[in-house]
């Protein structure tokens, strides 16, 4: 048996599917997904008064479980195996970060929005500087524009990344996360060149960046930018038509378009569900709109179609690296601004005037007139949003995250009620959540 | 100065605060009472569409005299425009407001946490209860101004109360009424589940016409 099944093993370049039965969701002749029906089972009839399993069972799903992906707590009725009711619990992470925003200068806040989405935070830097530069009507150089569409790309990248591999152990393929953080580990290479840290990069400094990119910065992204799709080919070939994940994921945690807009979702959520509402596009930002990209949107509102536009997202924003790569212009990375950029170290040490703007920076900050904005970035959960307030001084009366994953985890309990407990676990995947954000 | 301004007076009148532009958004203050009126109708309107809740939020400015303010900003995804509409709450009157929850289900989240961190009740929300903290936290509303940065007891006060909190606290009362532990809840947790104050979500009265 075994040595003719090696024998009539496909040979390279041939396509590889398995042969399966009619009823199993997969690939059909032509290698094409086949969908299962898009729908939500209805739940299974209540069992008959004082038999067995006539009661609902309560069960605790985290605070400590894997899956939950941090630290959520689901508190789940069960009757049998069929999820009744899901109650999320959320705070345990629960840090305050907008109240300690009130007592921060503009600058100082940049590390906070490191630790609240920290799987993107380059892009949560970005943000934060865009909001306050736009509170306080500063024009960012074009060196620095250009400079901060790649970090909000690598941060896309990354994001999406650790929500494909996670996402595929949660559903029980180990092969793809190896895959997955592998590439996700350059990029954070990247990131550690240019900004020293792998994890807390606190690139963004009102009116610029922290530093510029080192030498060897573009050449080691071209080279991620050139071998990164390879990767991505062949998590497509182990997991779109794969039966098994085909079966696990479509028609599950299905939201319409207009229930995806009533819950305020955004972000790949909402495009899934077929609104093509993408903040790069609807409000660009940071030049988006000279960027040639498209924005995938699914039609069927599930957790395959959300898999299927993280997926797509992946390669656009490679494309979008390449072409700031090819355009990024030479030139200073700061406003030539005394108010709201520190001085050179050695024009504060020498010169009185520098040194005297370098003290008033750091001992009193810098003033943001009075007024408010609301500045939304696309970032890789969805659109998060900065709200400032000020008064006048260096240090805002409000601070509001707009935290993309804590809205979409709130449709969590209308999208998977109905479903048994193990599709309640890719549902509670497919919405990326990241609880330092969630809980802030 | 956002054109919804001008079509919000000719229909609500007096309701309609003043309005103003900060960094190129507008601003429209709204007279509390009728808040879920207004939105409701910036949502269904035909040219006025504002489908897309973005945000609610509250802001106390540290002027103790100033008023509590409770933020929507909303978002035409067909237009592509962006209204935010202020309510202003006094300070010594009943911090309440009418939820928007009917209108928007994204509401519900975003209205627990104003009322977790500012103490902000919405009347005719289906769950309100903290969602941040926890659901016996007695220390106060901690985006208040009021509200010392570092918390009201010391690091070893809170220890000893966690140490001492009833684990069971850590339900939701809807769960509670689940599990068998409802009778070991506090009786006035009892009575507010009997009195079925959670989990119903009230339909929404239809703007009436005449404004």
């Amino acid at each position: 048996m075994w040595s003719r099944s090696y024998r009539n093993r496909p040979q390279m370049g041939e396509r590889r599917t398995l042969e399966l039965d009619v009823a199993t969701p997969g690939v059909d002749a032509t290698g094409r997904a086949v969908r299962v029906p898009v729908g939500v089972a209805p739940p299974a009839e209540p069992s008959e008064v004082g038999g067995i399993g006539s009661e609902h069972m309560l069960l605790n799903l985290g605070p400590q479980h894997p899956a939950t992906h941090g630290v959520l707590r689901l508190v789940v009725e069960l009757d049998g195996e069929v999820v009744v009711r899901v109650i999320p619990h959320v705070g345990y992470l629960h840090s305050g970060f907008e109240k300690l925003g009130e007592y921060r200068h503009y600058n100082q806040i940049v590390p906070l929005t490191d630790r609240t989405d920290y799987l993107s935070p380059m892009s949560n830097n970005v943000g934060l500087a865009l909001a306050v530069e736009k509170l306080m009507g500063i024009t960012i150089t074009e060196r620095c524009t250009v400079l901060r569409v790649i970090a909000c790309e690598m941060s896309r990248i990354i994001s999406h990344l650790v929500w494909m591999g996670t996402t595929a152990i949660d559903v029980g393929a180990f092969t793809p996360f190896l895959w997955t953080f592998q590439e996700r580990e350059r990029i954070y290479n990247l990131q550690e060149a240019w900004t020293g840290a792998r994890l807390t990069t606190s690139l963004t400094r009102v009116g610029g960046l922290m530093a510029d990119v080192p030498d060897g910065f573009v050449e080691g992204l071209r080279d991620f930018c050139r071998t990164f799709p390879k990767t991505l080919d062949e998590v497509d070939r182990l997991l779109t038509k794969n039966a098994i994940w085909c079966g696990r994921l479509q028609g599950i945690g299905v939201l319409t378009g207009e229930e995806a807009i009533d819950f305020s979702l955004s972000g790949p959520m909402l495009r899934a569900s077929g609104v093509p509402y993408d903040v790069r596009k609807d409000r660009p930002y940071l030049d988006y709109e000279t960027y040639e990209f498209e924005v995938p949107v699914g039609e069927h509102g599930d957790v395959y179609d959300r898999y299927l536009c993280r997926f797509e997202e992946m390669r656009q924003s490679t494309r979008i690296l390449e072409q700031a790569l090819d355009r990024l212009p030479d030139g200073p990375i700061n406003v030539d601004d005394p108010r709201v950029i520190l001085p050179p170290k050695r024009a504060a040490m020498n010169d009185m005037e520098a040194m005297i703007f370098h003290f008033k920076q750091v001992m009193q900050g810098v003033e943001a007139p009075v007024g408010e904005v609301y500045f939304p970035i696309e970032n890789g959960k969805g659109e998060l949003g900065y709200y400032f307030v000020s008064d006048g001084t260096a240090k805002p009366v409000r601070w509001r995250i707009r935290p993309p994953s804590f809205i979409n985890l709130a449709a969590l309990p209308k999208m998977s009620e109905g479903h048994l407990l193990s599709d309640l676990i890719a549902i509670n995947a497919s919405v990326d959540i990241v609880m330092g954000e969630v809980d802030r | 100065m956002n054109p919804s301004v001008s079509a919000l007076r000719r229909e609500f009148g007096e309701t309609i605060g003043r309005a103003t532009v900060s960094c190129g958004d507008t601003i429209v203050y709204v007279d509390g009472g009728r808040v879920r009126d207004v939105l409701a109708w910036l949502k269904t309107t035909p040219d006025q569409v504002y489908n897309f809740l973005v945000d609610i939020t509250a802001v106390e400015y540290r002027d103790p005299e100033r008023a509590l303010e409770v933020v929507y900003i909303l978002f035409s995804l067909d237009r592509r425009e962006q209204l935010i509409v202020k309510v202003e709450l006094a300070k010594d009157g009943p911090l309440e407001l009418s939820s928007a929850v009917p209108i928007w289900r994204g509401a519900d989240w975003l209205e627990r946490e104003v009322y977790d961190m500012f103490g902000i009740t919405f009347l005719g929300h289906p769950d309100l209860r903290r969602i941040l903290m926890w659901e016996t936290y007695a220390e106060g509303y901690p985006l208040r101004k009021d509200f010392p940065l570092r918390g009201r007891f010391s690091r070893s006060e809170q220890v000893r109360q966690a140490l001492n909190a009833n684990p069971e606290a850590h339900y939701s009362m809807e769960e509670l009424s689940i599990a068998a532990a409802y009778h070991d809840l506090p009786r006035e947790m009892r009575e507010r589940i009997d009195r079925g104050e959670r989990d119903v979500v009230p339909e929404l009265q239809e703007p009436t016409a005449d404004g």
